[in-house]
């Protein structure tokens, strides 16, 4: 390497440019959190949303499914299920088709990817759809390309 | 070897090696029952075997980066451990944390956020094993001699810890979720892994090729002053679809593709040093640990990174089997290789093995590496079909993964050899060879 360039040099580079780009980095963030607590202004997380994302940690849904494209890829992504399900058009028949959905796992087909039956309460149900409908009325920039997902 | 407490460092590899098993053990179930989704199905589930796979991956790499800290330190600091016996009651209350952990999560006990699924209690007692050895490594290199390899790893091992706080927050707004969820994990893989990456190859480049000092540390300071110029703000390509503004898909894209360069310099870095250095190190096997690791980071990390990180391409292949694939051969060549290059140089010194023979580590380095790039490769192709099939044409999730199993048989395969290759790897490290190398070479450090 260079003579031209100490170890010195090198050294007072490294620790002055993280810095630099550390701090445009946090205040960058900071901006895209307010941009965040914007989005939960317009579309209010409920008690019912709250408790639906509590559903989906509680049975760590994300290390089969993907929402917004994170997670586990075996499963559908879920960030859209509530489009794909109707519930733009039919918000009363996708929450239905949810719950019909998800006590009728598992399937118990050969040859097909199983999901567990997880004993949804009524109310956990609801909360779940509650947190999908939310999650869809995201700003994800038109993600995913296709409802497929 | 030239401190005795240098010698606590063979609990850390012991265990990130039995973890090291477990892990791949666990792909390879999980790979089987990707092919055949009724295996286990009512045992347990998909999501389950999962999370283990990924958190004994995490813990096995970080309980390395614990030995090689400790290994390290010491001899670059030129001072004994400042405290051994903690760093020994460290070790045991990390690994009784990731056992309880793993015991828990097949009776279904976790906080399910993905790799985070630690119970908070565990999260709290990481937290306290992290700060019992930072206190320790600290200590060490306050009491002794500063080079710049103990600083950047010393910086590299605080970040860990301070980043890792942010499992810790857990808003109802997923968005704000996964924007600080990147900040443990973005921050760490592309972040401060990277310093102790580059700062443990810096000391193995030291020992091995016998390199000036200086030579090697201004290359550190370039190395990691690119990783991190390019990597924090490259968080910015985890940014693009998850609610977060659209400037980051500018800002990701831009300054993502440049955490190429860093692997780069390291290629350069660690093939340089070798061919310059010149000197017959009789541990052939750690250096092509060492220079695999630097080569296999760069294609994993730094090319198949690059594959998909530009936002128009991410918008079709966000979360296919290509982030799969970039994420297997990532943290293999990065970090699997790196702390089993540090576990091949250290072992036979504290267990006094030296010169041995090392054949059969070598046959597990190519097997796992090969196995490894045959996996990347059967994923890759996978995640371009589905993204074409599922993000162009439009296809529904189940109907494209049926197309998709040709290339799943061909990872499970792969996967077979890979948990061959790490038995060799383990074994060959575990149990002392019956050959003695051939005599003639010169004591080396």
């Amino acid at each position: 390497m260079s003579e031209t360039l100490t170890k010195a040099a090198a050294r007072n580079i490294f620790y002055g440019g993280t810095a630099f780009f550390f701090a445009v980095f946090v205040a960058l963030t900071v901006h895209s959190v307010t941009k965040a607590n914007a989005i939960a202004a317009a579309n209010p997380i409920t008690p019912g949303v709250a408790a639906g994302k509590h559903v989906w940690e509680k049975h760590s849904c994300v290390n089969c499914h993907t929402i917004m494209g994170e997670g586990a890829y075996f499963a559908p992504e879920l960030g859209n299920v509530w489009i794909r399900f109707g519930g733009r058009e039919d918000p009363d028949g996708a929450r239905e088709t949810l719950k019909a959905w998800m006590k009728s796992q598992p399937s118990g087909v050969e040859g097909r990817r199983q999901m567990p039956q997880f004993n949804l309460s009524e109310s956990e149900l609801d909360s779940l759809a509650d947190f999908f409908k939310w999650t869809s009325e995201v700003d994800t920039q038109n993600w995913p390309p296709k409802v497929s997902g | 070897m030239k401190y005795q407490s240098q010698k606590v460092a063979l609990y850390y590899f012991a265990g990130a090696l039995a973890l090291f098993v477990a892990q791949v053990l666990f792909g390879t179930l999980l790979g089987t029952v990707v092919v055949a989704p009724n295996f286990l199905a009512d045992l347990v589930p998909f999501n389950i075997l999962r999370m283990i796979h990924t958190n004994a991956l995490i813990v096995w790499l970080l309980m390395g980066f614990f030995g090689c800290a400790y290994y390290l330190i010491p001899e670059e600091a030129e001072t004994e451990l400042h405290s051994p016996k903690l760093a020994v009651i460290q070790f045991w209350l990390f690994l009784f944390g990731a056992a309880a952990a793993v015991v828990g999560y097949l009776f279904k006990i976790h906080e399910g956020r993905e790799f985070l699924e630690q119970p908070l209690w565990i999260k709290l007692a990481i937290v306290v094993v992290a700060l019992m050895f930072l206190y320790n490594v600290t200590m060490t290199v306050l009491k002794g001699r500063k080079t710049a390899i103990t600083n950047i790893l010393l910086l590299g091992l605080w970040g860990i810890a301070i980043f890792f706080l942010f499992s810790l927050y857990n808003p109802n707004n997923l968005v704000l979720d996964k924007m600080f969820w990147w900040w443990v994990v973005h921050l760490w893989v592309e972040g401060v892994w990277e310093l102790v990456m580059a700062s443990v190859l810096a000391f193995l480049m030291i020992k091995l090729t016998g390199v000036d000092r200086e030579i090697v540390e201004k290359w550190l300071y370039v190395i990691v002053a690119m990783a991190l110029f390019s990597g924090i703000l490259g968080t910015g390509h985890h940014y693009y679809w998850i609610g977060t503004p659209a400037y980051w898909q500018w800002i990701g894209s831009v300054f993502s593709t440049l955490e190429v360069l860093p692997f780069f310099a390291m290629v350069v870095f660690t093939f340089y040093m070798v061919w310059k250095g010149g000197r017959s190190h009789p541990n052939k096997a750690a250096l092509l640990w060492a220079l695999g690791c630097s080569a296999f980071a760069f294609f994993g990390a730094g090319v198949w990174g690059f594959l998909h990180t530009l936002a128009p391409i991410n918008y079709y292949t966000h979360g296919t089997q290509v982030t799969a694939a970039h994420g297997h051969l990532a943290f293999y060549g990065a970090y699997v290789m790196l702390n089993i290059a540090m576990f091949t140089y250290a072992m036979p010194l504290i267990l006094k093995r030296e010169p041995y023979n090392q054949l059969l580590n070598m046959w597990g380095f190519w097997i796992t590496s090969g196995a490894v790039s045959f996996m990347t490769f059967a994923l890759t192709f996978a995640g371009v079909v589905q993204t074409h099939l599922q993000r162009v044409m439009g296809m529904s999730f189940m109907d494209v993964q049926d197309q998709l199993q040709l290339f799943y048989q061909f990872r499970l395969g792969a996967g077979l050899f890979t948990l061959l290759g790490v038995l060799l790897i383990v074994w060959s490290l575990v149990v002392p060879g019956k050959a003695k190398q051939a005599a003639g070479y010169q004591a080396a450090e």
